[in-house]
């Protein structure tokens, strides 16, 4: 039984940064329509900025988020101004090439990093970074709970964000109907960048928030490019709660998978998520939320 | 659509490429025309489903994948000789084309395209766990039947002929018109009598039939396979997408200039533009296709055979009404 | 003889009953109107038809035979094809492209097919179009292209969504001579149409529908009278 709890609240923590994650991923989807297959490859850059940080300035992760969510912000902001945002509306045979041009950027940016870093594995040792609590018997990862509260943080700061502000709402307008936003005067191409730079610094936020628990290296970004859109898939396009619950889901599953069947599994278990949802929850659990 | 002039070109063009090896001495040469061969394959069978039938798929790996492992199985589990999955190893793909088929053309687009990721994701981890079944991450190793180079050659040349052949008879055939029909407009073409579950799924078994056999030749020729490099998404499954959009989709001879642009870039890279360049260029290779890409994309969508009029008139200067 | 008939249609989309309880008949050979405003479910008629959408309850009957479990395609076999009131042209393909690819509905070779599209298309009034590419045509040749298509599979109904709808008034005239030209060669058809000189002046019999439900039926004469119709399209009389 205690095993079980364990490995759920071990699900959560790492389910909340993942939610930070997906709900980048879904921002993208939802306001451009565009499957962002770099995604993962954003948060691996953030990572290595973090390590430069650390390494140079002696900056601990969880500050370096003051540098690495707007540095983010503003690669993305304009890979999507050259590079995506032409694309919209552009008639070619294969529709999907807004897809695979976010594929080549993932390329481009996990070889430009490879090239800068080499392939070794880096890694950032903290103090904290071994240091473990406990909860009655349950024991919490340090880090990996600090990034989860920091993780929550983001997450009201952003649901504040898209509430509250004018550029927040006219972002959730032009996800819900562009014509009708441009109409209203919103500056749809420039909300559209925005949004590829909001939803990068999230992730890039969740990148430093994850690298005192991981290692880092190039080809990091695949797999959780994968995530993500298991994620925003799970969760149903768009939507922000929606995102959050697939995270968790998904962060349970995975945890779930890792101590009941095995560690090679785990990877398995979103993908088979991800079939799953697709085939026979179309619109994902969005469907049960009302945002 | 083709004409017999169009036949005349692809018999000499087989007959070239017949003749070629036999004045290389070099075998290095030989096995980068063996890899083009192989992607001229898997890049045609990814257009097939995606360039002319407008089903984008991101798991070709998959197809390559089985193909590949039906005939490591063969050997590691029935001592059969792995040339048996040369004639296995599409039909095992075609079963899961089947499979695929069924569970992910209800979805469209993107959400078709993920879908074929994830399935492709989800047989290279299956391969990699299922130990007893694959060997696991160790991979399969046989002993290759031919030291010299020039059969594996002649098998692929012909594998490929076989493949463009058969692609290029269906469509120019009822059913490539149905294909880019379903590409065009799926409601519009269910209403005009296609029956669109059918043609996609009849498009995805040609396309796996190829591409399983190329990966059952691929153990063949290369003697060792293991999930990473068969079921790679990387080197697999978005390089046949690269092969297909560098080329041209949806034309015939539009994935097999792709291969050729393809290995000769990486060949490029590999030798650092033989020698000229410093030596940190050798690593560029992935960059390079990330560049391409990038640039093909916002610059010739259609590809090298598809925007070809296109990319004449940034050469030659014509009056404007020779130029069309 | 009646070659079609729907049995209280009814399409509920979550709560909203777009289509409920629609019934009518049609004879064979006749043109019948189905008109309405906007909103009121006749595209979605056509929808239910030919199991575009499935049916919520209801049946549909062709030559006595229900089809309202048939899929979409085995239903444009049996004979009946429908244009949609939006264009869904094959947009890449040429104008004959996109007539041969319908024709392959009753033949099987190219050779074959093209013939029959060429005839079509002919027929039709597209000739000197043939060769272009539908997605550079004109709104009305774009229409016009839609029922060139559904003809090339040789139907014996042809359900027309609004296919005057964007023209010139001269295109409009050249769309009713070419409705009556099909009706001529033997072809049922259902006209859905808002304009009121179409569908008068073709339609043997309509049926009227608001909401989703049918408010007068008969000829064009005594729709034109009835005063459920002209509150529906023109509003209470205002008593000023």
């Amino acid at each position: 039984m205690l095993v079980f709890v364990q490995t759920i609240v071990a699900g959560i923590l790492i389910g909340g940064l993942y939610a930070l994650i997906g709900i980048g991923m879904t921002l993208i989807m939802g306001v451009m329509g565009i499957i962002n297959l770099a995604h993962g490859q954003i948060m691996m850059v953030s990572m290595y900025l973090t390590y430069v940080c650390f390494n140079t300035f002696g900056m601990d992760p969880y500050l370096s988020l003051v540098v690495t969510m707007p540095a983010l912000f503003f690669i993305s902001f304009y890979i999507g101004k050259y590079l995506l945002v032409p694309l919209i509306g552009r008639d070619s045979i294969l529709p999907e090439n807004q897809v695979l041009m976010t594929v080549g950027i993932a390329i481009c940016l996990t070889e430009t990093m490879r090239f800068i870093f080499t392939s070794n594995y880096q890694s950032v040792r903290t103090g904290y970074s071994n240091k473990a609590f406990y909860l009655g018997d349950i024991s919490f990862n340090f880090p990996l709970a600090v990034a989860f509260l920091i993780a929550i943080g983001i997450t009201v700061a952003l649901f504040f964000f898209l509430m509250k502000t004018d550029i927040g709402r006219a972002i959730r307008a032009t996800a819900q109907d562009k014509d009708a936003a441009v109409l209203m005067g919103i500056n749809q191409q420039r909300i559209t960048y925005a949004t590829y730079g909001l939803g990068a610094a999230l992730t890039a936020a969740a990148g430093s928030l994850l690298l005192p628990i991981y290692y880092l290296f190039p080809d990091l970004g695949g797999p959780f490019t994968l995530k993500a859109f298991v994620i925003t898939i799970l969760g149903g396009m768009g939507s922000t709660v929606g995102a959050i619950l697939g995270g968790l889901t998904l962060g349970i599953a995975e945890s779930l998978g890792a101590t009941y069947i095995s560690m090679g599994y785990k990877d398995a278990v979103g993908m088979v998520i991800f079939l799953l949802v697709l085939i026979f929850i179309p619109g994902g659990l969005k469907r049960f939320t009302k945002i | 659509m083709k004409s017999s002039l169009g036949l005349l070109k692809a018999l000499v063009v087989l007959v070239i490429a017949g003749i070629v090896p036999l004045f290389i001495k070099q075998d290095y040469y030989i096995h980068l025309l063996i890899l083009v061969l192989m992607w001229v394959i898997i890049g045609s069978c990814w257009n097939l489903i995606s360039g002319y039938t407008g089903q984008v798929s991101f798991g070709q790996a998959a197809f390559f994948g089985v193909g590949a492992y039906t005939a490591g199985i063969l050997f590691t589990k029935l001592e059969l000789s792995p040339w048996w999955g040369l004639v296995l190893g599409g039909w095992t793909a075609m079963i899961l084309a089947l499979i695929i088929g069924y569970l992910c053309f209800r979805l469209r687009g993107p959400y078709f395209a993920l879908a074929t990721l994830a399935a492709g994701e989800i047989l290279r981890l299956i391969a990699n766990n299922w130990v007893d079944f694959t060997e696991g991450m160790v991979g399969i190793l046989i002993m290759q039947t031919f030291s010299s180079k020039l059969p594996y050659y002649y098998l692929v040349l012909g594998l490929a002929a076989c493949c463009l052949g058969v692609i290029s008879l269906v469509m120019n055939s009822k059913l490539g018109y149905y294909f880019v029909s379903i590409r065009e407009d799926q409601d519009a073409a269910e209403s005009l009598g296609i029956n669109t579950t059918l043609y996609k799924n009849l498009s995805l078994l040609i396309s796996s039939f190829f591409t399983g056999t190329a990966g059952a030749f691929y153990l063949n020729y290369m003697g060792f396979i293991d999930p990473s490099v068969v079921f790679s998404l990387h080197d697999i499954s978005i390089q046949a997408i690269l092969v297909g959009i560098i080329g041209g989709v949806a034309t015939i001879w539009g994935p097999a200039l792709g291969a050729l642009i393809m290995v000769g870039i990486q060949e490029l890279f590999r030798t650092a533009i033989f020698g000229l360049a410093p030596k940190w260029v050798s690593q560029g290779h992935a960059m390079a296709f990330g560049i391409l890409v990038v640039l093909t994309i916002l610059f010739m969508s259609n590809g090298v055979v598809g925007d070809w009029s296109k990319i004449k008139r940034l050469f030659i200067r014509k009056s404007p009404e020779a130029a069309s | 003889m009646i070659i079609f008939e729907t049995k209280d249609l009814v399409k509920f989309f979550g709560g909203l009953a777009a289509v409920n309880g629609v019934s009518f008949q049609i004879e064979q050979g006749e043109i019948f109107g189905l008109i309405g405003p906007n909103g009121s479910g006749k595209t979605t008629i056509f929808n239910l038809i030919n199991n575009y959408f499935p049916l919520t309850s209801g049946d549909v009957l062709f030559d006595g035979r229900s089809i309202k479990n048939l899929k979409t395609h085995k239903i444009c076999h049996l004979g009946i094809a429908r244009t949609f009131q939006v264009v869904k042209p094959l947009a890449r393909l040429t104008v004959l492209e996109n007539v041969t690819a319908s024709a392959f509905c009753r033949v099987n070779s190219i050779k074959e097919a093209q013939k029959l599209a060429l005839e079509m298309i002919d027929f039709c009034g597209l000739m000197s179009y043939k060769e272009q590419q539908a997605k550079g045509l004109p709104i009305g040749l774009r229409k016009r292209l839609e029922i060139t298509r559904a003809m090339a599979t040789q139907p014996k109904i042809l359900l027309l969504d609004e296919t005057c709808a964007g023209l010139t008034p001269k295109e409009v005239d050249l769309a009713i001579d070419l409705i009556k030209e099909i009706n001529r060669r033997g072809v049922t058809v259902i006209v859905i149409e808002h304009i009121m000189k179409v569908i008068m002046t073709i339609s043997q019999r309509i049926l009227a529908i608001n909401h989703g439900q049918p408010i007068a039926a008969g000829t064009p004469e005594e729709i034109a009278r009835n005063p459920q119709v002209i509150e529906a399209y023109l509003g209470e009389e205002d008593h000023a």
